[in-house]
């Protein structure tokens, strides 16, 4: 209903590609983070811009290419590859695209579709992460520049990025309406990379926390006007919710796919213990979990697709996958059994990564509060 | 250059191989493009690209066969001929190979690229068949092409290592499944298929004559299960001389 035979003919090559060419590394690349050159592949390939313009360097695809991208990776249990393509493609680059002049475009735009530089984010700071509009970064202004000064942390693709989103307040006083969002290139002075960060999963990504030091950024490289940063940054962060609920259900179906076939073959009292009916209806209800909340995904993806602005069913869909991810990871672990806590078995990894879907992109709670806010509640 | 990729529409490697009541190979369960043909495919888009020209398919099956002949036309082929008649239900190979030659005898091509043999058929004639129908030089077992000015020059893969073996142009080239990874098709690619050209045409176009098959399979059998081999104790005596015995018998050493 929602993938063309072109989507599905899409798929079977990422399918292919990943099984050859990113598959037998991931769990070298869980040691040492993945190298570089496999975004360049991504983008050799056409896969960092599906649903881009062809003049941009993209695939000149809708939305649902973009999804079938996010599911491919989550079926291969990407992970941490995974979540910096996404950040990539659905999160930094996608506010350029909607936001962006043309230099900007083609300054930062295309060299991001081909693979050349990776593009990042920087939103959260260590004292404002749900309490967003506590960012305490500035920008100010001086003679065609802006001077950058605060501290990101949490930032995916922050360490290895040639680009990165920042939001900072060009007028501290004016609340909301005094934020803005930057373009600052990686070798810009004053952008520092203090660290990165050691986390409980995705470990294949590199999470880092950045410095801005008198970092001065050329007023051209503003994203929009002064000021609406607040807004545009609102908008983006409907489509990473959307592409991460996209993600965490497809990765669920992959966990239970592997717990039912590892019910089915392994044998305890006699007989397999699928056939167990504790196993069994647990089994079911992973599937009528995933199911029920991927009706609700696509539904909100087409949407999306077709210019609607549907934050609370994208809130919804971000709550209920980030939930399921978490209880089918946890149930399959069980199923698994003593199997399931070793890291040999795929479950141990992706219940690990599985949990930061609860935080990053808004917390299960801050959903709630937009989701009971667009009730009038 | 005009290059013509043979393609074939089979049945999915990756599922059961059945046989229908007539002891044809069934084809109405998953099918893909042949693995072989997609290897073929690349090997004719990189000679275009270094050396200009077209990618013409040429491929014989049913109408559903449009399906593979545009998975071809996704990875970078310009255009594609389908050979499709009900009097060809069943061709044995020498009806194929004169059908497809037919074909590709109106583009006039400067080279013919074929797999070695089909997935499913397996016979591996139809490539020389074609050659000799049409009147080309073949070159098989190809493992590497190399296109210099008018002649065509293969690794000509043996078991011991490869023969370089070379022929003017027009040629045909049968190349080895290992030759060449397929490349990856991009979104665009997929799109850009669908608006590319798939011509059909039937016997009558062809003014070919469709004889009786010179062949057919009359029974089908599995092949008898492995049988239990000897299972040699050692005794600490004469457990070694046995089994020396039984890989002498069986020519082994």
């Amino acid at each position: 209903m929602y993938f063309s035979d072109a989507h599905q003919e899409l798929r079977l090559h990422i399918r292919r590609f990943l099984e050859r060419e990113v598959v037998p590394h991931l769990e070298e690349w869980e040691q040492t983070t993945f190298p570089d050159s496999i975004i360049k592949r991504f983008g050799e390939l056409g896969f960092l811009g599906l649903r881009y313009p062809i003049e941009y360097g993209g695939q000149g695809g809708d939305y649902f290419s973009a999804v079938v991208l996010s599911e491919e990776m989550a079926r291969a249990h990407c992970g941490g590859l995974g979540m910096a393509v996404a950040v990539h493609t659905e999160m930094a680059t996608p506010p350029v695209l909607r936001f962006g002049t043309e230099e900007q475009k083609r300054r930062f735009l295309v060299p991001a579709i081909r693979g050349d530089e990776i593009a990042a984010i920087a939103m959260t700071e260590p004292d404002a992460g749900s309490d967003l509009a506590g960012m305490r970064t500035t920008a100010r202004r001086e003679a065609g520049h802006y001077i950058l000064n605060g501290r990101k942390i949490f930032i995916t693709n922050g360490a290895r990025c040639g680009w990165c989103l920042v939001v900072a307040r060009s007028d501290p006083a004016a609340g909301h309406q005094g934020f803005s969002l930057f373009l600052v290139p990686r070798d810009t002075p004053g952008f520092h990379v203090t660290r990165t960060l050691k986390k409980l999963g995705m470990h294949s990504s590199d999470t880092a926390e950045l410095l801005f030091e008198d970092c001065r950024v050329p007023a051209d490289f503003r994203l929009g006007p002064e000021g609406e940063g607040w807004k545009e940054l609102m908008w983006e962060l409907q489509g990473e919710r959307l592409i991460a609920a996209c993600g965490q259900i497809a990765g669920a179906q992959a966990v239970f796919e592997y717990a039912m076939q590892y019910a089915k073959d392994r044998i305890a009292f006699g007989q397999p213990i699928a056939s167990f009916q504790v196993i069994k209806h647990r089994l079911v209800d992973m599937a009528n979990r995933i199911a029920a909340v991927r009706a609700l995904v696509y539904e909100t993806c087409a949407r999306w697709d077709a210019g609607e602005y549907p934050v609370r069913e994208i809130s919804q869909c971000k709550l209920l996958s980030a939930q399921v991810a978490v209880e089918v990871a946890d149930d399959a672990i069980q199923i698994l059994g003593g199997h399931g806590y070793m890291s040999e078995f795929p479950v141990e990894r992706a219940w690990r990564d599985a949990r930061l879907a609860r935080i990053g992109a808004g917390t299960d709670e801050i959903m709630k509060e937009i989701i009971a806010k667009t009730y009038g509640l | 250059m005009k290059i013509v990729v043979t393609v074939k529409q089979v049945p999915d490697p990756n599922s059961p191989q059945r046989l229908d009541a007539d002891n044809t190979i069934a084809r109405d369960g998953d099918v893909v493009l042949d693995p072989g043909d997609a290897c073929g495919v690349e090997i004719g888009l990189r000679l275009k690209e270094a050396h200009g020209g077209e990618v013409v398919l040429v491929s014989m099956g049913p109408e559903r066969a449009r399906e593979a002949i545009r998975k071809a036309l996704s990875m970078g082929a310009d255009r594609a001929v389908l050979v499709t008649d009900p009097a060809l239900e069943g061709a044995d190979v020498n009806t194929t190979a004169r059908a497809l030659a037919a074909a590709i005898g109106s583009e006039s091509p400067d080279l013919v690229v074929c797999a070695t043999e089909s997935y499913d058929g397996s016979t591996g004639m139809v490539p020389p068949m074609l050659a000799e129908v049409l009147g080309l030089p073949q070159l098989t077992f190809a493992n590497h092409v190399e296109v210099n000015g008018s002649t065509v020059s293969v690794h000509r893969q043996t078991e011991d290592g490869y023969q370089v073996v070379e022929a003017p142009m027009p040629a045909l080239v049968a190349v080895t499944a290992g030759i060449a990874e397929p490349r990856y098709a991009s979104l665009r690619g997929i799109m850009a298929a669908r608006n590319k050209e798939v011509r059909t045409v039937g016997v009558a176009d062809l003014g070919l004559e469709v004889p009786a098959p010179a062949e057919t399979v009359e029974g089908v059998e599995d092949a008898p299960s492995r049988q239990q081999g000897e299972i040699v104790e050692d005794d600490g005596a004469s457990g070694v001389e046995r089994i020396m015995a039984l890989l002498q018998a069986a020519k082994v050493i």
